[in-house]
C-alpha cells in the first residue's frame, strides 16, 4: 500500500506518484473545475488504499481539489463502487437487479452466502472476500452475473461460483 | 419581451424568465417546494408541473423558459393530475407528524397537501426513517421530514458561500446532512430555517415554544449592526417568541444574520432590569420612578453646582435609537453638560469632526462595484449582510482585496490579501496612495501628502491594489471596526479617504450600529468638551451611562472601571443587571429593549427606518425616550413636551434641515510612524457586540463564541517569544496581567496577538489594541 500524506499544504498531500495520477485527470477539465475530476480521483485513491476510502482521504482530496468535503462525501456515498469501510482482498459484487433476478440471481446469492458464510455487506473472517449486492452492471445479456474485482463473470451457476472461489482460495 | 398566456390571462414578460417567475409577477399561484426566487433552479421537486400548450406532458414551471405565444394552464386537468401525483410521491416517505412538528401551521408541504393531497394514503409499505443530525445550537434537524428540495444545500453554495450541507447516499438512502457531524459555521445559517419548506430544519431555541397561529407579526428593525435588517417579531401575548426576516430588496433582501435572528432570546433573560433602583448606603432599594428620577437629577445637579457641568460625562451606546440619542444630548446639554459621546470603542479622535459622508449610496451599490478593498475589517463578523453583498459582487467578477490584522476565510474569491501590523498597514496604504498619485499626476499640488508617502519603491501588493482601484469603473473601499477601533484609526481613515479621492472610489467607514443616527442627533462632544476616551482617562465626578456595559463596550476597560469607581455619582440607564453595574452606579433606570420601544434607525446607507414597539416593556422598565423626556421635565429643561417619539423625529428633521455644516478640510496626519512592538488585536466577537447579544443563550453556545477565550499568535511570533500552545499565555499591559489559553494561528499578522474583547480577561486590560508583553510562566495570576 502506498503511504499517503493526508494533512498539510496542498502541494504535499498524497505521494508524488499519486499526485501525478490525480493531476492527469484534473487537467482534463477547465481551470477552476477540478470538482469534475472527483470520480476518477476517488478511484485512484481507493485503489491505492487497499480498496476503500477513509474520511481522511476524502477530506484530503477535497482540499486537493479546492472543494468542500461534503462535495466529496456526496459522490463517494452515491456510487456503490466506492467503499467507505475496509473490504476484503477480493470484492464480489453480485447483481440482483431485475434481469439477473429473473435468471436466478437469488439462488446464486444464497449459494455465495453459504459458501463464504457471510451476508451481503460483510467480509469473510480471513479477509479474502467481501460480498455485495449491487444494482444493474449493464451485462443483462449474460445474466446472472457478478463482478469480482475488475472482472465480469456471466451465466453464473453454483458450479461456476465454486470454481471461482476455489481458484482464489488456492 | 414575449407574449404569453397563463390561465387565459395575456402577459408580456421578459424572455429570460421562467414560467413560474412570470406567474409570480402576475400573482398567479403555482405550487412549489424547491424553487426559490433567490436561489438557482434545481427543478427536483416537480411540484410546479403545469400544462403547456403543444407539449406532450406537463412541464416544470420553474425550469421552463417562456417563449412567444406560449399558453400555460396551471389548473387544467393535466396540471392538477401531475401535481397530485407529485404530492402523493412526496408524501410517501413523509412522516405526517404535523401535530408534533414545529412547522405545523406554516408548512408549505402541509398547505399544499391540503390543496393537492389525497385524504387517504395508498402507500402501505414502511416509511423510511433518517437519523437527526446535530448541526449546532441554532438549528434543529428532523431529517425524516425532509423532502429533498435541496434549498438548504443551494443556500450554502450560493449565498453563504460555504457548502456544509449536502445530499449523501442515493435513491431511498439519500439524506441531507453534513455527513460528518459539526456545527454550521455560516453567520447566515439561520436562513435555512426559513428556506426549508417542511419541518426538517427548524429553529432550535424556538422549538416547541409556540404555534404559528398563536403569534402576531410586528415589523421592526434589527439593532445589532449598521445594516438595519428588516425583521418581523413574532409575538405571543407579551413575549417575542422568534424573529424572522422581512423582505427588503434594498437592505437585507430576504436574508437575516444569525445575530439578528437569535438575539431576541435575551429579551426574557433573568438579568433584565425591571425596576428603578437607587443606592442608599451601599444598599440597593427598589423605588418608584419619581423617586429614582429625582434622585438622579438631584445627584447630577449637586455635582454641577459644586464642580461645574464639565465634571459630568454622558456616554450612550450606538445601538440606541435616534430619538433616544437626541433626547439624551438635549437633556444633558440643557443641564450644561457638553461631555457627550457615543463612540465608545473609538480611541483616535484626531480627525473629529470629519464624518466621511456618503450620500446617495445604497447597499445594492456594493454589488455593482467591480473592485472592493477591505481595510481592517472582519466583514463577515462585523456586518454579515454587507459581507453577503460583497460576496455577490465577487461572484460576479469583482476583484476583492483584503488588508487586515488577521486573515480569515471570507468565503469568496480574494484577489490580494495581506495580514499586517499597524505600521505595515499604514505604509501599505500610503504606498497605494503613492502609486495612485503618480498615476494621476497629482504629485505637484499635494506636498503635505507627498511627505507622508514611503520613499521606497511601491511593493507589488501596493501596485496591484492601486491598479485594481484605478482600473475599476466603480470601486469601493471599506474601513471596518478593527481599523476604526485602533488607536491610530484616524491615520487609516485619512489614508483610505485619500486613496478613494485619488482613484475616484467610494470610501465607506462602517459605522457601528446606529451611529449615523447618533451623528445626526449630535451625541458628540461640544466644543472644548471631552470625547469618550478623555471622559474615562480624566476621571470625572459624575457619569450618565446609557445602554452599555463599561467593562465590555469601551476601549479602556480598566480605566473606565477605575473612573466609575472613583466617581461620586453615576446614573445608569440599562436593560441588563450586572454585579459591576451595582458596584458602580448610584441610580439604575431600567430601559426597554428595541422590541419594546418605538424609534428610528439610520443605517450605513443613511436610510431612516422607523419602527414601533411590539411588546410592553418588561416589568416596570420604560422606553428610554420616555425616561429621557421625564428627566428633561424633572430637570426643568425646556422643550421636552413630546407626546410621541414621532415628535422627536420631527424636531430632529427640522434641525437637520436648518443645519448647514461647513465643509471640513480633510484631516492629514502629521506622520505615519507608529511605535509598535507587540500589538493586541482586540476584535469584538460577532455574538458579543452589545448587551443584548451577550445575554442571548443560543448565540453564546456557538463555536464562534466558544473560541474567543483563546489568545492567538502566529508561529513566527510564538518562536520569537518562546511560546508554546500547551501553557497558558500571560499578557501584561502596564499593571494589568491576564492569563489566557494560547492557540498558534498563522492567520494572525506578525507583531500581533489576537485577544477577543468582551471576555472577563479582556475586561481586565488597560486599553484595547494596546501594546502588550507576553510570557509563559506558571507563577503568574
Amino acid at each position: 500500500m502506498t503511504e499517503m500524506v493526508l494533512t498539510g499544504p496542498k502541494q504535499t498531500l498524497f505521494t508524488e506518484q499519486l499526485r501525478l495520477a490525480l493531476d492527469k485527470w484534473i487537467a482534463k477539465y477547465p481551470r477552476g473545475r477540478a470538482q469534475s475530476a472527483v470520480i476518477p480521483c476517488l478511484h485512484i485513491l481507493q485503489e491505492a488504499n487497499g480498496g476503500w476510502l477513509s474520511r481522511a482521504i476524502m477530506d484530503a482530496l477535497a482540499e486537493y481539489l479546492s472543494i468542500s468535503s461534503i462535495s466529496v462525501y456526496e459522490v463517494a456515498t452515491f456510487y456503490s463502487m466506492f467503499e467507505l469501510e475496509p473490504v476484503g482482498k477480493h470484492k464480489i459484487s453480485l447483481c440482483t437487479n431485475i434481469s439477473c433476478m429473473l435468471c436466478g440471481s437469488e439462488e446464486i446469492l444464497e449459494h455465495l452466502q453459504q459458501r463464504l458464510a457471510i451476508k451481503p455487506g460483510e467480509t469473510t473472517a480471513d479477509g479474502l472476500f467481501t460480498l455485495k449486492e449491487v444494482e444493474c452492471l449493464g451485462a443483462c445479456v449474460g445474466a446472472p452475473m457478478l463482478l469480482m474485482d475488475k472482472q465480469y463473470h456471466e451465466y453464473l451457476t453454483k458450479e461456476k461460483i465454486d470454481a471461482l472461489i476455489d481458484e482464489v482460495q488456492s | 419581451m414575449v407574449n404569453i398566456e397563463i390561465d387565459g390571462i395575456p402577459l408580456k414578460v421578459d424572455s429570460s424568465k421562467m414560467i413560474i417567475q412570470a406567474a409570480d409577477e402576475a400573482g398567479i399561484d403555482i405550487p412549489r417546494f424547491c424553487y426559490h426566487k433567490k436561489l438557482s433552479i434545481a427543478a427536483n421537486c416537480r411540484m410546479c408541473l403545469v400544462e403547456v400548450d403543444k407539449s406532450r406532458k406537463a412541464l416544470p414551471a420553474c425550469a421552463t423558459p417562456v417563449t412567444e405565444g406560449m399558453k400555460v394552464f396551471t389548473h387544467s386537468k393535466v396540471a392538477i393530475n401531475a401535481q397530485r401525483s407529485v404530492m402523493e410521491f412526496l408524501l410517501i416517505n413523509h412522516p405526517l407528524d404535523c401535530p408534533i412538528c414545529d412547522q405545523g401551521g406554516e408548512c408549505e408541504l402541509q398547505d399544499l397537501s391540503m390543496g393537492y393531497g389525497e385524504g387517504v394514503s395508498r402507500f402501505t409499505e414502511g416509511k423510511r426513517v433518517v437519523k437527526d443530525k446535530d448541526i449546532g445550537p441554532l438549528i434543529r434537524t428532523d431529517m425524516t421530514r425532509c423532502i429533498h428540495c435541496t434549498r438548504c444545500v443551494r443556500f450554502g453554495v450560493e449565498i453563504a458561500g460555504v457548502k456544509e450541507l449536502g445530499a449523501t447516499g442515493r435513491g431511498e438512502h439519500m439524506e441531507i446532512g453534513t455527513y460528518v457531524e459539526h456545527s454550521l459555521v455560516s453567520e447566515l445559517s439561520g436562513n435555512i430555517i426559513d428556506l426549508c419548506p417542511v419541518g426538517a430544519l427548524t429553529s432550535k431555541p424556538f422549538r416547541y415554544k409556540a404555534r404559528a397561529w398563536e403569534m402576531k407579526a410586528h415589523p421592526s428593525i434589527a439593532p445589532h449592526d449598521a445594516i438595519g435588517s428588516n425583521i418581523e417579531l413574532h409575538v405571543r401575548q407579551n413575549d417575542v417568541m422568534r424573529v424572522v426576516p422581512r423582505d427588503n430588496e434594498s437592505i437585507n433582501e430576504a436574508w437575516l444574520s444569525d445575530r439578528d435572528r437569535f438575539s431576541y432570546q435575551a429579551l426574557a433573560h433573568p438579568k433584565r432590569l425591571t425596576d428603578p433602583m437607587i443606592k442608599v448606603d451601599d444598599d440597593w432599594q427598589v423605588v418608584d420612578w419619581q423617586t429614582a428620577l429625582e434622585t438622579a437629577i438631584k445627584g447630577l445637579q449637586t455635582i454641577i453646582n459644586k464642580h461645574g457641568a464639565e465634571e459630568v460625562g454622558g456616554l450612550i451606546s450606538p445601538t440606541t435609537t435616534l430619538e433616544e440619542a437626541f433626547l439624551f444630548q438635549k437633556w444633558l446639554r440643557g443641564l450644561g453638560v457638553e461631555n457627550i459621546d457615543h463612540r465608545l470603542r473609538q480611541q483616535d479622535f484626531s480627525d473629529h469632526p470629519q464624518q466621511y459622508p456618503l450620500d446617495n449610496w445604497t447597499l445594492g451599490d456594493v454589488q455593482e462595484s467591480d473592485a472592493i478593498v477591505l481595510i481592517g475589517s472582519h466583514i463577515r463578523a462585523e456586518q454579515p449582510i454587507l459581507a453577503h453583498r460583497i460576496r455577490q459582487a465577487a461572484m460576479m467578477g469583482a476583484a476583492v482585496s483584503n488588508i487586515n490584522f488577521f486573515l480569515t476565510d471570507l468565503l469568496m474569491p480574494i484577489e490580494y490579501e495581506m495580514a499586517v501590523d499597524i505600521n505595515t498597514m499604514l505604509t501599505t496604504l500610503a504606498g497605494i496612495a503613492k502609486v495612485l498619485s503618480t498615476l494621476m499626476n497629482d504629485s505637484d499640488n499635494d506636498d503635505e501628502w507627498q511627505a507622508l508617502y514611503p520613499e521606497r519603491t511601491p511593493t507589488a501588493f501596493e501596485q496591484n491594489v492601486a491598479m485594481q482601484l484605478s482600473n475599476a469603473a466603480s470601486a469601493t473601499l471599506i474601513v471596518g471596526d478593527l481599523a476604526n477601533h485602533h488607536p491610530d484609526a484616524a491615520k487609516i481613515r485619512a489614508l483610505v479617504h485619500k486613496i478613494a479621492e485619488l482613484s475616484g472610489s467610494r470610501c465607506i467607514v462602517v459605522p457601528s450600529a446606529n451611529s449615523h443616527a447618533h451623528v445626526i442627533a449630535n451625541t458628540l462632544p461640544g466644543k472644548e468638551a471631552k470625547n469618550s476616551l478623555q471622559m474615562w482617562q480624566q476621571s470625572l465626578r459624575a457619569y450618565v451611562l446609557m445602554g452599555f456595559d463599561a467593562l465590555h463596550d469601551t476601549a479602556v476597560p480598566v480605566i473606565a472601571k477605575q473612573a466609575l469607581k472613583r466617581a461620586s455619582f453615576v446614573v445608569a440607564l440599562h436593560s441588563f443587571d450586572s454585579e459591576f453595574l451595582r458596584q458602580t452606579a448610584d441610580v439604575i433606570l431600567p430601559m426597554a429593549c428595541f422590541t419594546e420601544t418605538s424609534g428610528t434607525f439610520v443605517g450605513i446607507d443613511k436610510q431612516w427606518q422607523q419602527f414601533a414597539g411590539a411588546v410592553a416593556p418588561r416589568g416596570d422598565s420604560r422606553p428610554a425616550w420616555k425616561i429621557l423626556r421625564v428627566l428633561g421635565n424633572v430637570s426643568h429643561v425646556e422643550g421636552f413636551d413630546y407626546i410621541s417619539s414621532q415628535d422627536v423625529v420631527d424636531e430632529v428633521r427640522q434641525i437637520q434641515a436648518e443645519r448647514h455644516d461647513k465643509p471640513i478640510p480633510p484631516y492629514i496626519p502629521d506622520s505615519l510612524t507608529v511605535e509598535s512592538d507587540l500589538m493586541m488585536i482586540s476584535e469584538v466577537p460577532m455574538y458579543r457586540t452589545d448587551a443584548l447579544l451577550r445575554h442571548s443563550e443560543a448565540l453564546q453556545k456557538t463555536p464562534e463564541t466558544q473560541r474567543i477565550q483563546f489568545a492567538r499568535i502566529n508561529r513566527k511570533e510564538a518562536e520569537k517569544h518562546g511560546l508554546n500552545h500547551q501553557t497558558p499565555l500571560t499578557l501584561t499591559q502596564q499593571d494589568s496581567v491576564v492569563r489566557l489559553p494560547l492557540e498558534i494561528d498563522d492567520s494572525i499578522a506578525d507583531g500581533c496577538v489576537y485577544v477577543a474583547t468582551t471576555t472577563d480577561a479582556a475586561s481586565r486590560l488597560v486599553s484595547l489594541f494596546g501594546q502588550v508583553s507576553v510570557s509563559q510562566s506558571e507563577a503568574a495570576t
